[in-house]
């Protein structure tokens, strides 16, 4: 008779190798992720509640938070409509140029931020190529809300269309012709065929884009010119916070970026589990 | 619904497509478009269907012209081989997406739509599963189910492209005659596309054979089978074997070869092609013959001879002819042997043959062009 136990694991074979292994993993993730992300927390509270909702409650910080709002609130529905637009286009035609709009598109995620800035900087600043015009016209892109937008769309722009692209390529354009042959119009596949199709995709390029628009440091600290009270998110603030030795209170302020981040990451595990 | 096309073309990417269609389809017929991959065919489907549109060319349906008309304004029902059904909808919404998105003056109120959904799940003998979704609908089901879509806007035509590709064989020959008695019953005129030879026959009131974008032959089951229009047509149908032979007072002459059971044909005389399909020949046992019996394999009914001229130098090498196992000849066709052979039903073709012929066509890649 054959034995009726599982084997999970070659007869003769150790399992000390694989054990090892992954407590090595748990090991490293513990001590590179979980500590520093403990010990956010554990020096934000250092000084007790009264103290964090203090720092919490700082004008500036509030304001910090509600700009860095701001910025995702535009900048998340602009790049979800970029997202499916540039998708659309790669995906379903065949134009001059797919290929170079394709590439052009991950550029974002190759050039360091900073770079991004910059160049907007040289582009929209004082003394950029524009800056002689929208100075005439009395419009402030530079250390000011537009240029963050603008750098921050920039930086997030290749999160939907890099989980849209590839989920319109693999499902092909059948349903669409086959909605089309039906009688429907353009808005009517879009919004009953093609979108019901990418939603979970959709969904979690949105959730990637909000996290990188929220957290994004590098290029907004060259455009935003850190004006206490005025062009500081929340990640250039906690900067701030920290080089004025008001270390709770840096830390303050890095834990509720962090909960937003941490909330993030379960709506992008759940929505993960849907697809 | 009478559809007349007229000297279609179409290309893509300078690559030729349609080389000149010219087609005339009558109200109520069931046609097929039978042809290898890349004849042209599904290409042909999607330009009736508003899908593609071609270079050059006419397409009249019912005297309007369906050039200037989108394909949501040409009220068309289109099968597609994978069934395009919507993942994310029932059964019941599926087959009522094309009343649904109808402008709110046509469309139909809630409960017509609701009663005509009923009326097709039980035309289509699908009834019990109308609020299932296509993931959990085995391949057939999603067949009835893209067909019942389809024919829920009371399509002008039903376009089918290899509507029963990506199915098994069984459930394939269901579906062909349920396919047959749902055109009966709605009269509708239906174009479907396969490569498939058994099927497109069974079906179709009229089979078009097509090859590389042109429409070689229009008949029914018998007339192409008995006699191809051209060379590629009788590759097609299974004609393997092609002998160079010398036209003699309309007789096909070539050494070893019998060719008295052959029609006479008015060809002139000369050179020509003799082709035979393996079943249509019959071997004759003769220790001087042309050919040598070089293999001998069974499938249980058939016997298959592989036979080699080795005498000869005209290049026609080697061919395999079927027999029946249990013919009394069979008895000494043995490996060694020889035989000459003497043709029961073959086509000639005046000319040389051609020196490198095209792959029958089941040796034809199996990717389908996708567009």
């Amino acid at each position: 008779m054959m034995s009726t136990l599982a084997l999970t694991h070659a007869p003769g074979q150790s399992r000390t190798a694989p054990r090892l292994l992954i407590g090595l993993a748990f090991a490293l993730t513990a001590i590179f992720v979980v500590a520093p992300l403990a010990f956010i927390f554990w020096r934000a509270f250092a000084d007790g509640w009264a103290v964090y909702l203090k720092n919490i409650a700082d004008p500036l910080v509030v304001h910090a938070i509600w700009l860095t709002t701001v910025v995702a609130v535009i900048v998340v529905p602009v790049n979800i409509a970029f997202g499916i637009a540039a998708a659309w286009a790669i995906a379903r035609f065949r134009f001059p140029g797919r290929k170079l709009l394709m590439v052009l598109i991950e550029i974002p995620f190759s050039i360091s931020p900073i770079i991004a800035g910059i160049c907007y900087l040289l582009l929209y600043g004082r003394q950029g190529l524009l800056g002689p015009w929208l100075a005439a016209h009395d419009l402030k892109v530079m250390f000011a809300l537009p240029g963050i937008v603008l750098v921050t769309m920039f930086v997030t722009a290749p999160f939907v269309v890099r989980e849209v692209l590839p989920l319109m390529q693999a499902q092909g354009s059948e349903q669409e012709q086959a909605a089309v042959t039906l009688g429907a119009r353009g808005w009517q596949v879009f919004s009953r065929v093609t979108l019901p199709n990418i939603r979970w995709a959709l969904l979690y390029g949105a959730v990637l884009c909000t996290a990188r628009a929220v957290g994004e440091f590098g290029g907004v600290s060259v455009v935003s010119g850190s004006i206490r009270g005025q062009t500081n998110t929340l990640p250039l603030q906690i900067e701030l916070m920290f080089n004025d030795l008001n270390t709770t209170g840096a830390f303050a302020a890095a834990s509720t970026l962090t909960v937003i981040a941490l909330v993030v990451l379960v709506i992008k595990a759940a929505l993960e589990s849907r697809r | 619904m009478s559809i007349v096309i007229e000297h279609m073309t179409k290309s893509f990417d300078g690559t030729a497509v349609l080389r000149g269609i010219d087609l005339t389809i009558e109200s109520g017929e069931l046609v097929a478009l039978l042809g290898p991959s890349g004849s042209g065919k599904t290409t042909l489907l999607k330009i009736i269907a508003g899908l593609e549109w071609p270079n050059s060319g006419g397409l009249v349906v019912h005297g309007a012209d369906w050039l200037h008309l989108a394909a949501q304004d040409r009220r068309i029902g289109f099968v597609f081989q994978h069934y395009a059904l919507f993942p994310h909808m029932s059964v019941r919404d599926n087959i009522a997406f094309g009343l649904t998105v109808r402008p709110r003056a046509e469309r139909p109120g809630k409960a017509v739509i609701a009663a005509k959904v009923d009326q097709l799940l039980e035309f289509l003998q699908i009834a019990h599963l109308g609020e299932r979704y296509p993931a959990q609908l085995s391949g057939g089901q999603r067949q009835r189910v893209a067909l019942g879509r389809a024919l829920a806007i009371e399509p002008t035509v039903l376009l089918l492209d290899e509507p029963f590709g990506a199915l098994d064989a069984a459930v394939r020959r269901d579906l062909r005659a349920w396919l047959r008695e749902v055109h009966d019953q709605t009269g509708s005129t239906t174009i479907f596309v396969t490569h498939d030879q058994e099927e497109a026959f069974e079906l179709a009131d009229r089979v078009v054979v097509m090859g590389d974008g042109r429409i070689e032959q229009i008949g029914n089951a018998d007339q192409i089978h008995d006699h191809p229009a051209s060379p590629f047509v009788a590759r097609f149908m299974g004609a393997t074997i092609e002998l160079p032979v010398t036209l003699q007072a309309g007789r096909a002459e070539a050494p070893g070869l019998d060719g008295s059971r052959l029609p006479r044909r008015a060809l002139p005389d000369g050179p020509a092609t003799l082709f035979l399909r393996p079943a249509d020949v019959t071997p004759l046992p003769d220790p001087a013959g042309r050919w040598q019996i070089t293999h001998r394999t069974s499938n249980g009914a058939l016997l298959r001879l592989d036979l080699a001229d080795d005498k000869g130098t005209d290049g026609t090498g080697r061919f395999g002819i079927d027999l029946p196992r249990r013919a009394p000849e069979a008895q000494g066709l043995v490996p060694g042997a020889r035989v000459d052979l003497r043709p029961e039903a073959g086509t000639i073709f005046p000319g040389p043959r051609a020196l490198s012929p095209q792959p029958a066509a089941t040796e034809f890649p199996r990717k389908e062009k996708s567009l």
